[in-house]
C-alpha cells in the first residue's frame, strides 16, 4: 500500500470540484488511456482573467485524482498569470507530499494547467518543441532536461517517476540516461 | 471492521489446524532434527511424517521433497541445478507470463550472464503458444520452465502434454507449480515433470517455507552449500516449525481439493456473474474454462484499479490490481500486456483470488460495494460518459 497523507486521501475520497464545468472557457487535457492516467481541467475565467471556478474529470489512481482535486482548489480565484506560475511542487506540497513513485501525477496537474490556459488565450500549443525521447508517454528531450533541472533528477527512474517516461515499454530508457547526463555534463 | 479477505493468491490465512500442529515446536520441543538423542528426533520424526504428507499431495516419494526458505528459492534452485548440469547448454526457455521469480531470473541469466533465453509468448485468452514452444527447443536447451498456474489470471497450461515433449526430447523441465498446489490435482508420475516448485503460504501454511521436488535420478545440485541437511541438497538447519506445518497444510489441501472445485468455484462464478450483471463494461481475463476455481481476473473500462482497491479497502475487502503501479510506471502487469488485454480495461482490472474461507455473504458484500465505487470512480472519469466509454 502507498503512504498517503491524510490530505491524499480526503482529497481521494471527497474530491472536490468534480465533474463537467458547463460554463467553462478554458479546457485543459493531458495524459491517455493508455498512459494510465488522464485529467480533463475546466476552467471558468472572468474578463479580467480571474479564474472564477475550476472543475476536473480525472482517470487514475488515488494520488491522481487528489492531485487534480488539489490543483483546482489551488488556483480558483488567481488570475492566469498567477496560476501560470503554480509548480507541480504546489500541488505536491498542498497534499503534504507525494510518494516519491507518484509525483508524476502532479506534473500531470501542471501540464493540464498549462493548457488550459493556453486554450484561453487562443494560443495554439504548438506541437512539443524538441526531440521525442519516450513514445509511449510522449515525452521529449526538453521535457526530460525542464525535470531533471527542476527537481535535481538523477537516475532514469527518477525521471520515470516525475515524467512517466521509460515507464512503458522500456526501450528509450538509454535515451533517458544520455539526456541526464547531458544535463550533468553542463554542469 | 470486518477482513473480507479475497487475496489469496498473494498469501493465505494459516490454518487454525497448522498453527496448533506447529505451536509445540515453537516452545518445549526445541531440539534439532539432526541430533542423535531422542530429544532431537522428536523433532525428526515431524519432519519425517511432514515430508511425507507433502509427497502425499503430490504423489512423489518423500525422498524427491528437498525444503527451501520459499517458492522463489525452489525456482531459483531448480534453474540453477540444471544449468550446472549442463553448463555445455546455453539455451534456457520460459513463457513471458511467469512470477518474477523466473522471469527475472531468466532475464538476470540472459543480460548478465549470456544465456540464449526463449520467452514463449500467450495468446489472448492465456494459453501457451505450443508450436512456438516445441519448435524452440533444441539440443542445446539446458530447462525448460513453466508455470503450471497463472497467479494473476489463474489460467493453467497444460503442464503433463508440454512435460511429456519436453522431457521425451532428453530436456530437462520444471514447472513453478506454486498457484497450482491446493486447487487443482497435481501428479507428479503422471506428470513427466522432473522438478516442481511449492510455496506454503499459499495453501494455509506459514510464509518463508517453500518445496522444490526433484524426481529421482535427476542428478541435483544444490543451490546452498552446506551440512547433510535434506540429503547434502540445501544446507542449513531445517525450518522445523514451518515444515511441520506445511506437511500439516498439504494434509488439509489434500482433503479440501473437492471443496475448492465445488464450493470456491461456485463462489467465484457468482462474484463474477453478478459482477457483470451489474456493473456494464466489464469483462473477464483469460481462459473462463482452463482456470483456477479460486481466481477472478476482471476489468472495469475507463476506472483505474489502485482506485478501485482503495474504496474496497475502505470497506476493509482485500483484493489486487492488475497494474503494477510501481516505479511510476503505471503500466499494466507484464501478464495482462503479453495477453494483449486492452489499456482501457487492463489499467482498470482487479484479481479477487478466493479460499475456503470466504462465504456467500462476502460475495454479496463485494458486489455491494463494488457497483456504487465504480459508478462514483467512472462520473469522474474524462473516458466515460452516458453510460459508456468515449
Ligand atoms: C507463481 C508463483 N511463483 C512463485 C511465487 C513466489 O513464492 P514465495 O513468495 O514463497 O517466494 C509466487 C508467489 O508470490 C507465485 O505466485
Ligand atoms: S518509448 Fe519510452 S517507455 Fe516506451
Amino acid at each position: 500500500m502507498w503512504e498517503y497523507t491524510d490530505k491524499v486521501k480526503d482529497h481521494f475520497m471527497h474530491p472536490r470540484n468534480v465533474g463537467e464545468l458547463k460554463d467553462a472557457n478554458a479546457i485543459g487535457e493531458t495524459g491517455s488511456l493508455n498512459c494510465g492516467d488522464a485529467l480533463k481541467l475546466f476552467l471558468k475565467v472572468d474578463e479580467n482573467e480571474r479564474i472564477v471556478d475550476a472543475s476536473f474529470m480525472t482517470f487514475g489512481c488515488a494520488s491522481a485524482v487528489a492531485s487534480s482535486s488539489a490543483l483546482t482548489e489551488i488556483i480558483k480565484g488567481m488570475t492566469l498569470d498567477e496560476a501560470a506560475k503554480v509548480t507541480n511542487g504546489d500541488i505536491a506540497d498542498y497534499l503534504g507530499g507525494l510518494p516519491k513513485e507518484k509525483m508524476h501525477c502532479s506534473v500531470m496537474g501542471k501540464s493540464a494547467l498549462q493548457k488550459a490556459i493556453a486554450d484561453y488565450r487562443g494560443i495554439q500549443i504548438m506541437e512539443k518543441p524538441g526531440e521525442m525521447v519516450c513514445e509511449c508517454f510522449e515525452v521529449t528531450d526538453l521535457e526530460i532536461i525542464e525535470a531533471v533541472k527542476a527537481n535535481g533528477l538523477e537516475t532514469t527512474e527518477d525521471v520515470t517517476n516525475y515524467l512517466k517516461a521509460g515507464g512503458g515499454c522500456g526501450k528509450c530508457l538509454g535515451r533517458i540516461e544520455e539526456v541526464i547526463a547531458s544535463v550533468k555534463a553542463e554542469g | 471492521m470486518n477482513v473480507i479477505y479475497t487475496d489469496n493468491n498473494a498469501t493465505t490465512r494459516v490454518a487454525d489446524e497448522v498453527i496448533e500442529e506447529m505451536l509445540p515446536f515453537f516452545g518445549g520441543f526445541y531440539g534439532n532434527p539432526s541430533s542423535m538423542h531422542t530429544f532431537g528426533d522428536r523433532v525428526g520424526k515431524k519432519i519425517r511424517q511432514a515430508r511425507q504428507k507433502v509427497a502425499d499431495l503430490i504423489h512423489a516419494d518423500p525422498d524427491e521433497i528437498i525444503f527451501t526458505s520459499c517458492g522463489t528459492e525452489s525456482d531459483n534452485s531448480a534453474i540453477f541445478s540444471a544449468l550446472n548440469a549442463h553448463p555445455d547448454k546455453k539455451r534456457i526457455i520460459t513463457s513471458n507470463v511467469e512470477h518474477p521469480a523466473i522471469l527475472n531470473l531468466f532475464k538476470y541469466l540472459r543480460d548478465k550472464k549470456g544465456y540464449d533465453v526463449v520467452l514463449v509468448p500467450v495468446d489472448k485468452k492465456g494459453h501457451l503458444n505450443l508450436d512456438l514452444l516445441y519448435d524452440s527447443l533444441s539440443d542445446d536447451t539446458a530447462i525448460v520452465s513453466l508455470m503450471w498456474a497463472n497467479n494473476e489470471t489463474g489460467v493453467i497450461f497444460p503442464i503433463p502434454e508440454i512435460a511429456e515433449k519436453v522431457t521425451e526430447k532428453g530436456i530437462l523441465f520444471h514447472t513453478d507449480a506454486v498457484q497450482a498446489a491446493g486447487k487443482i490435482p497435481i501428479d507428479v508420475k503422471d506428470a513427466h515433470v522432473d522438478m516442481l516448485s511449492l510455496s506454503g503460504h499459499k495453501i494455509h501454511a506459514p510464509k518463508g517455507i517453500g518445496v522444490l521436488y526433484v524426481k529421482k535420478g535427476i542428478k541435483f545440485f544444490p543451490y546452498l552449500i552446506g551440512g547433510h541437511q535434506e540429503k547434502g541438497r540445501r544446507g542449513g538447519t531445517e525450518n522445523t516449525v514451518s515444515i511441520i506445518g506445511l506437511g500439516k497444510a498439504c494434509e488439509l489441501a489434500a482433503q479440501q481439493l473437492p471443496i475448492m472445485n465445488t464450493q470456491v468455484k461456485e463462489l467465484r462464478d457468482y462474484l463474477q456473474n453478478q459482477l457483470l450483471e451489474k456493473i456494464p463494461s466489464v469483462s473477464v481475463n483469460g481462459d473462463l474454462e482452463n482456470r483456477l476455481p479460486n481466481t477472478l481476473s476482471i476489468g472495469f473500462d475507463a476506472v483505474e484499479g489502485e482506485s478501485i482497491l482503495l474504496m474496497l479497502d475502505k470497506e476493509g475487502i482485500c483484493a489486487s490490481s492488475g497494474s503494477a503501479c510501481t516505479s511510476g510506471s503505471l503500466d499494466p502487469s507484464h501478464v495482462l500486456m503479453a495477453m494483449e488485454v486492452p489499456f482501457k480495461s487492463a489499467h482498470g482490472t482487479i484479481r479477487f483470488s478466493l479460499s475456503h474461507y470466504n462465504t456467500k455473504e462476502e460475495m454479496d458484500h463485494i458486489v455491494k460495494t463494488m457497483v456504487p465505487a465504480i459508478e462514483t470512480l467512472r462520473a469522474m472519469s474524462p473516458f466515460w460518459k452516458d453510460g459508456k466509454l468515449v
